[in-house]
């Protein structure tokens, strides 16, 4: 099974501070190297902000371009990783330390089979 | 066939369970379960002498056949599981009971509460939406989705199908106790129909038994037992000879079940001793005060009733702290102690109200609260004790 562990990301929440956001870079390192050395890790990465974002339309033929992101919601997903392991249990395991390590609620979802 | 019918219902969980770890699907489990039933209809005269394992045989080929016919990946894979396992495959971990299995899956925390009570119910006590609604007082529609929505999560999110390891049990535990704990629940004060549904309290003591044996040194789990048994012990005392509801004072004590008091006695003796109370351990307490000599100590009840109310402050607990109130303090301060409470559509609130005020001798208004109680009572044997003790309001000079 393959899951996606999406990071939300809540806007207005307190902003970490420069050693705050190191700490949690080297913490999200070694939960990756982690993943790899378990055989788990398939993918991972952190986004830029919502800001960055544009949505593309595409409707009768006609191609529109907005900016911002799809939503305009308080929670956005911050960054993702794509992890495969036997179960649901496995997975909620490493959301805890991802979680724990990005210092950011984490959604787990399955993906579809093939 | 009414036989078949009971048979149905004591054997749907087990059956599904079995068949859950042969084809690592609950749907599929279910379906071939059904079909084995549709067979047993058409075959039996009489049912064969061991009829769960007939199901489970019967189910699992036609499971097979059924899967050689489809071609999904689901069915590939549990083609794949029933050939690894062409017999009974040896088991692994502590427990041998595919039941326990499925609480702990049916209990998962990535689960809501509604979701875990109505999985248990519907897959292990064999209850049917409409049951199950009744128990939770919601509409049926909202209880069959939930538990669609349940199964689709467990298969498509892979829920694990296994009882979790020892490290991970102080997680998973509290939901299970719930769920076993309503089902006794379900089964002692049927929501609908006869008072008493006796599969069900047997089912909820033997699924307790089996986590008590896996876990021994989990309090709770204890007390949940003790409860358990305490309540059974007084079941052939609860209603008299017509199948009328006899109270707790009126009970013949004669016919309580001297065994399994003794069993329960035991067991919170052993909580006392480990000094970790919980709600389970303190609601055990009560039983084996009211089951211990010839009376009930009611300070003793009002005493753990405040320790209970303490620890889960929720208007049932405040309800029955009101009953033992009542005894020690007089009806008028029970009164009091239930004013204000909110419990919609429980008809023991306004059947508490209405006892109290009988003794108070208001009998207008205990009539109206009979009204209420009986307008809510879902079994006809406490419906038609209300309308007794309504009745003894006219008889009144």
């Amino acid at each position: 099974m393959e899951y996606m562990l999406a990071v939300h990301n809540i806007d207005g929440a307190p902003q970490l501070s420069p050693e705050e956001m190191q700490n949690a870079f080297a913490q999200v390192d070694r939960v990756n190297a982690e993943l790899q050395s378990a055989g788990a890790w398939v993918f991972a990465g952190g986004l830029q902000a919502p800001e960055t974002a544009t949505v593309v339309r595409v409707q009768g033929g006609a191609t529109t371009m907005t900016d911002g992101p799809f939503a305009e919601t308080k929670e956005q997903l911050g960054g993702f990783w794509v992890i495969r392991c036997k179960d649901l249990d496995e997975a909620l395991a490493w959301a805890e330390k991802c979680a724990e390590a990005c210092m950011n609620p984490v959604e787990v979802r399955p993906f579809q089979g093939e | 066939m009414n036989e078949l019918a009971a048979l149905y219902r004591a054997e749907y969980g087990r059956c599904v369970a079995t068949l859950t770890r042969l084809l690592g699907d609950i749907g599929l489990a279910e379906e071939a379960v059904q079909d084995a039933f549709a067979v047993a209809l058409e075959k039996w005269e009489t049912p064969p002498p061991n009829p769960g394992a007939w199901i489970v045989t019967t189910a699992r080929n036609r499971a097979i056949d059924r899967l050689r016919r489809e071609s999904t990946r689901e069915a590939r894979h549990a083609q794949a599981l029933l050939l690894q396992h062409p017999d009974e495959p040896a088991e692994v971990g502590p427990v041998r009971d595919d039941q326990l299995r499925m609480i702990f899956t049916c209990c998962h925390p990535a689960l809501s509460p509604l979701a875990q009570t109505a999985l248990t119910l519907r897959l292990l006590g064999g209850l049917e939406a409409a049951e199950v609604a009744r128990a939770y007082l919601v509409p049926e529609a909202t209880i069959a989705q939930r538990i669609v929505r349940a199964k689709k999560k467990i298969r498509d999110a892979a829920i694990p199908y296994r009882v979790p390891e020892a490290h991970e049990l102080p997680d998973r535990l509290p939901p299970v106790l719930t769920v076993l704990y309503l089902i006794f629940n379900e089964g002692y004060a049927a929501t609908s129909g006869p008072l008493v549904r006796t599969d069900l309290c047997l089912e909820a003591i033997r699924l307790t038994r089996a986590l008590a044996d896996l876990m021994p040194d989990e309090p709770e789990v204890l007390g949940l037992l003790a409860l358990l048994l305490l309540s059974e012990a007084r079941r052939p005392a609860r209603t008299g000879p017509g199948g009328e509801l006899v109270t707790l004072a009126e009970q013949d004590r004669s016919l309580w079940n001297r065994e399994l008091i003794a069993e329960g006695h035991d067991l919170v003796r052993r909580c006392l001793r480990r000094n970790r109370p919980g709600p389970y351990q303190l609601q055990a307490a009560i039983n084996a005060v009211h089951t211990d000599g010839d009376a009930t100590d009611w300070p003793q009840v009002l005493a753990l009733y405040d320790q209970l109310l303490a620890q889960t402050p929720t208007p049932i607990v405040a309800l029955n702290r009101a009953v033992a109130v009542a005894e020690v303090h007089g009806p008028a301060a029970a009164l009091a102690a239930v004013e204000g409470l909110e419990l919609p559509g429980y008809h023991l609130l306004p059947a508490t109200r209405a006892d109290l005020l009988t003794r108070l001798d208001r009998p207008a208004e205990a009539r109206a609260a009979y009204d209420e109680a009986i307008a809510l009572a879902g079994n006809h044997t406490e419906r038609a004790f209300l309308e007794g003790r309504r009745a003894g309001l006219d008889a009144r000079p």
